[in-house]
């Protein structure tokens, strides 16, 4: 039998294929939480508690029901909701679970709490209505910072939580170690802390609820990237079936993990509507978002690194606690800081000894959920630290120490037990170098230290595990495991495809790059397909958008759904043509017959049928197909990673200037090499990362949420929570890797989380760079022009102490 | 039925607004900013609310074809001014924009795509208007005065290369299409 050439068939897979989103975000079409308007809709807002730790000494909302236009107010006793409560499947001496109260019932936690809520006919009478409640608290002292929170006798968070000490995991510890240590040539450390920040989607949090009388449903349209989860926890406060919650989401303007978590307004707002039988609408104003919405990152590392006389890393010990603010958000927990940070601090490493304590505290500030990087971008800026003062101390090449100790051969398992799939770590390293060297920076920085400027390069090398299946979050010990993702495809009569994901789009792109896969699955024209996603009622079931798992899982669920329609449509044509499935073929919008020359002709058959012609035969002709074929045309689909993940991976340079007269550090240039795998769409993959290099250097340099003594949030408005703007974050080369995936359907790993880990790494070591000659090293970010000032200026005085001491 | 109590409020007043060259009546407190009125009274939701203070820029229209912090302005201070929204740059001028049912994207618009200048697209109307108001006040804007320009607003998601290439890019084509009017790429707006 001689071969046929297989059609040549275009894919859409690995273009920069044009996003199918954007005709109705740019024409103003987008539909956002609070462009939905229903019939007699009610708005909400909330009493908020103005004191950091108290005891509510008592609650009068009754002067709230008197202010024109409030139609309602309820308190933690009207609604009687049942708490959130994060759980981790560890011993209590490792994790002890706190219940996160809808409204706050008899103590307050954080100033922003919510305390009641006000229902009115409008925005602008419920927050008259705000003013009119009466709250009075009996105050107890505040726990605003990770020292003051493990001090002896702190006064407790939780009176369950002993030390205010909500995890306390020792994940790994080689035997030895110590002696490792001892007889190390050379041995580094950093104390090193990173600031309170906030993932700050541009659309804030917010939720409109209503209730069916004839589905017997609660609608709960809100911005979250997990609906499945938020129907889960709404159904249970609410004591209702999860049948009787439909949790829909409309677009979303942004999330970074902040919308990855439960939050308790949206219940609220659901029960005030189920109360009410009336709609109601509550959208979070920026005050609230920066104050009191969940924040993320603060962390403090105590590291140390022993290397050997070539600069080969020989052990790490870290001690790492994460202020976790007032509450366990669900459904990760107040795990989720220190378990990322213990389980993958080695990274791109060859690491023979590990010892690592990962601690989670909680103190009065608000709550903290996880945000793009989830830890890593703090740890890999401890590492990378590690390295490049180990460099110092053995007089090596910063570069060249890295490219002794990055991980070559793969599979590599690593001393934290984890198997890192096939990546470009030493080749990304080798490139990213390359292309600062080609662009001349290492001269100019030498001309500028002759003029007496103070330029710096650095580096970061990471890599980031994506794929995180079942099995990496039973590893943790998650009791909500997030993992699997099912998709269903589905062609109705005309031949056009519906397909759904169980995870939830908030600029990723998803409705053009999982469509990229379906069309090239199905050899079916883009504009036939659509993606469906954010509906609980529509999707079976599904864990949403985070840890960079959509492409990697949904996209695979999609891709093997997709696959399995197109058997489908082989056999249904197969059947009519009396020949084998295998010798049908997809593409273009049909099905042919791969007709070998021996094939004998089929009488009354043509050897084309389009996809309407199969869907016809599917469902309105179902007379013709053989028994062992049902009607219609869908197929469902799950897909899951049940080895460690998939690892994407990158370098990271950039050049900075400080200017010594106000400190400023100005970024020069910024080169990332990454790899994700295979790229779906290429132009997507940049646009995350320049995205996340964004995010990254505005932790490095800007953003923190700072607390007084008393409690009180320094970020109230975008006066005090300096975001970057196009002044601040440069333009970005980013240079492509493809290491493929083994493991994923489409060969891609995740690439939504990358630029944000590597930044902040990249622009400290930078700036350290810029230091050198001042002998200051920080290890601390967001790096302030106040700290950067103080340090040049401490060169001058140095420098001139030498002068005239000489 | 409705059992909202009535509010009294002794400052309703009746304004009138031309919004994308249509005339609008709204009855409105006096309190109402103009970004309110035109999202919830009029149903204009492409303009966006990002912090209410004056900084992100997502509520930007143009007033009189200058771009304006619709946020920062009272609806009735907007009375007898042209005001436009995101919902007026595509060719049917109400709200189209590709798709079933919808217009042609504008130039502008189209450079935003092209660059992928947007993600989520939430800060996305914001930056059109801004883009377009200062297009037509400055033709000729050199690549850096579009990234000053460009400063002024807040997106979350881009890191703004793409949006200052795509602005320039549509600035460029724009003064290309000057030069040679029989250029079919022309903006129809300069
Ligand atoms: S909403 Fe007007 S500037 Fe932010
Ligand atoms: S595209 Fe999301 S904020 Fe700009």
């Amino acid at each position: 039998m001689t071969e046929l050439p297989m059609r040549e068939r275009e894919l859409l897979v690995g273009r920069s294929v044009a996003r199918r989103e954007d005709p109705r975000l740019l024409s103003g079409r987008g539909r956002f939480v609070d462009d939905i308007a229903l019939p007699g809709m009610l708005h909400a807002q909330f009493v908020r508690s103005t004191v950091a730790h108290a005891e509510l000494a008592s609650v009068d909302v009754s002067a709230v029901r008197e202010v024109p236009g409030v139609v309602a107010v309820f308190t933690a006793e009207d609604l009687e909701l049942g708490d959130i409560v994060a759980q981790l499947g560890r011993p209590l001496s490792e994790f002890v679970p706190t219940a996160m109260p809808v409204l706050a019932r008899d103590k307050v936690r954080y100033v922003g709490e919510p305390i009641a809520i006000v229902v009115a006919r409008d925005a602008y009478a419920a927050e008259d209505g705000l003013e009119a409640a009466k709250v009075s608290y009996a105050t107890l002292p505040p726990v605003v910072s990770e020292e003051a929170a493990l001090a002896d006798g702190a006064p407790l968070v939780h009176a369950e939580a002993a030390h205010n000490t909500l995890v306390d995991v020792s994940l790994f510890a080689t035997d030895g170690i110590d002696q490792v240590f001892e007889s190390a040539p050379c041995v580094v450390a950093v104390d090193a802390t990173t600031g309170r920040q906030n993932a700050l989607p541009l659309e804030t949090r917010g939720a409109v609820a209503h209730w069916d009388d004839r589905e017997e449903q609660l609608v709960l349209h809100t911005c979250t990237q997990i609906p499945h989860q938020v129907r889960t926890v709404t159904s249970r406060s609410l004591r209702l079936d999860e049948r009787a919650v439909r949790v829909v989401v409309p677009d979303m303007g942004g999330g970074f993990g902040q919308k990855c978590v439960v939050g308790r307004e949206e219940i609220a707002a659901a029960a005030a509507a189920l109360r009410l039988r009336r709609p109601v609408k509550w959208i979070e104003d920026r005050k609230d978002a920066l104050s009191a919405s969940f924040l993320a990152r603060e962390q403090h590392y105590r590291a140390r690194a022993a290397f050997d006389a070539e600069g080969r890393i020989l052990a790490l010990d870290t001690d790492v606690v994460c202020d976790m603010g007032a509450y366990s958000c669900y459904p990760f927990s107040a795990g989720i800081e220190p378990l990322m940070a213990s389980a993958e601090m080695p990274g791109v490493y060859k690491l023979p000894a590990y010892r690592v304590r990962g601690r989670a505290v909680t103190t009065n500030k608000a709550p903290t959920a996880p945000y793009r990087g989830v830890s890593r971008p703090q740890y890999v800026m401890v590492m990378e630290r590690l390295f490049e003062r180990a460099a110092r101390e053995l007089a090596l090449d910063p570069v060249e120490i890295r490219r002794r100790n990055v991980i070559t051969d793969f599979p590599y398992t690593g001393v934290n037990n984890i198997t890192y799939d096939p990546g470009s770590y030493l080749e990304s390293l080798n490139l990213c170098e390359l292309l600062v060297r080609e662009e001349g920076w290492y001269e100019k920085q030498a001309a500028a230290a002759a003029e007496g400027r103070h330029l710096g390069i650095g580096y970061s090398c990471f890599s980031e595990r994506t794929g995180y299946g079942s099995a990496a979050f039973a590893q943790r010990k998650m009791k909500v495991v997030p993992g699997f993702d099912i998709s269903e495809v589905r062609m109705d009569t005309s031949g056009a495809v519906s397909f759904t994901t169980g995870t939830m789009n908030h600029g990723q792109s998803h409705e053009t790059t999982m469509a990229q896969i379906v069309a090239d699955e199905l050899g079916l024209d883009i504009a036939k397909v659509r993606l469906h996603q954010g509906d609980t009622d529509r999707i079976t079931y599904g864990f949403g958008t985070f840890a960079s798992r959509s492409i990697t899982i949904g996209g695979s669920a999609v891709r093997l759904a997709a696959a399995k329609l197109g058997e489908k449509l082989c056999a249904i044509a197969a059947a009519r043509w009396g020949i084998t499935p295998d010798e049908v073929e997809l593409g273009e919008g049909a099905a042919r017959r791969r007709a070998a020359p021996d094939t004998p002709d089929i009488p009354n058959a043509p050897d084309l049928l389009t996809y309407e012609e199969i869907a016809d035969i599917a469902y309105l002709q179902a007379h013709l197909l053989p028994k062992d074929i049902e009607p219609g045309l869908s197929a469902t689909a799950t897909f899951d990673v049940f080895n460690d993940g998939t690892f994407s991976n990158a370098t990271h340079a950039c050049v900075v200037e400080l200017h010594a007269g106000t400190g400023q550090v100005e970024i020069l240039r910024y080169v990332c090499v990454e790899d994700c795998g295979v790229a779906i769409n290429p132009q997507v993959v940049e646009g995350q990362c320049r995205g996340g290099i964004a995010q990254g250097i505005a932790g490095a340099l800007f953003e923190q949420v700072t607390y007084d003594a008393q409690g009180e949030p320094s970020a109230t408005g975008f006066m005090d929570y300096k975001v970057p703007t196009a002044h601040e974050i440069p333009d970005v080369l980013i240079h492509h890797l493809e290491t493929p995936c083994a493991f994923t359907e489409t060969g891609a790993k995740g690439a939504g989380e990358g630029g944000t880990i590597g930044a902040p790494a990249a622009v400290l070591n930078a700036v350290n760079d810029a230091l050198r000659p001042t002998g200051v090293e920080l290890d601390h970010t967001p790096i302030t022009p106040e700290t950067v000032h103080r340090a040049l200026n401490s060169t001058r005085n140095s420098a001139l102490n030498r002068e005239l001491s000489s | 039925m409705n059992t909202d109590p009535v509010v009294t409020h002794p400052q309703l007043q009746l304004i009138t607004l031309d919004v994308n060259g249509e005339q609008h009546e709204v009855v409105t407190e006096p309190r109402r900013t103009l970004v309110d009125v035109l999202r919830h009274d009029l149903r204009l939701t492409g303009t966006h609310v990002g912090c209410e203070h004056g900084i992100c820029g997502a509520c930007t229209v143009l007033v009189d074809e200058r771009p304006v912090r619709a946020c920062l302005m009272f609806a009735a201070q907007a009375e007898g001014a042209r005001i436009r929204t995101v919902e007026s740059l595509s060719d049917d001028g109400g709200g189209g924009g590709g798709g079933a049912g919808g217009g042609e994207l504008n130039d502008l618009q189209r450079a935003f795509s092209e660059h992928h200048a947007l993600q989520c697209g939430f800060c996305t109307p914001g930056f059109l208007m801004l883009a377009e108001g200062f297009l037509a006040e400055r033709p000729e804007a050199t690549k850096e005065e579009i990234r000053e320009v460009v400063a002024s607003n807040l997106c979350r998601c881009t890191g703004y290369q793409t949006i200052v290439e795509a602005i320039d890019a549509c600035a460029t084509a724009r003064r290309g299409a000057c030069a040679n009017p029989c250029d079919s790429s022309a903006g129809k707006e300069h």
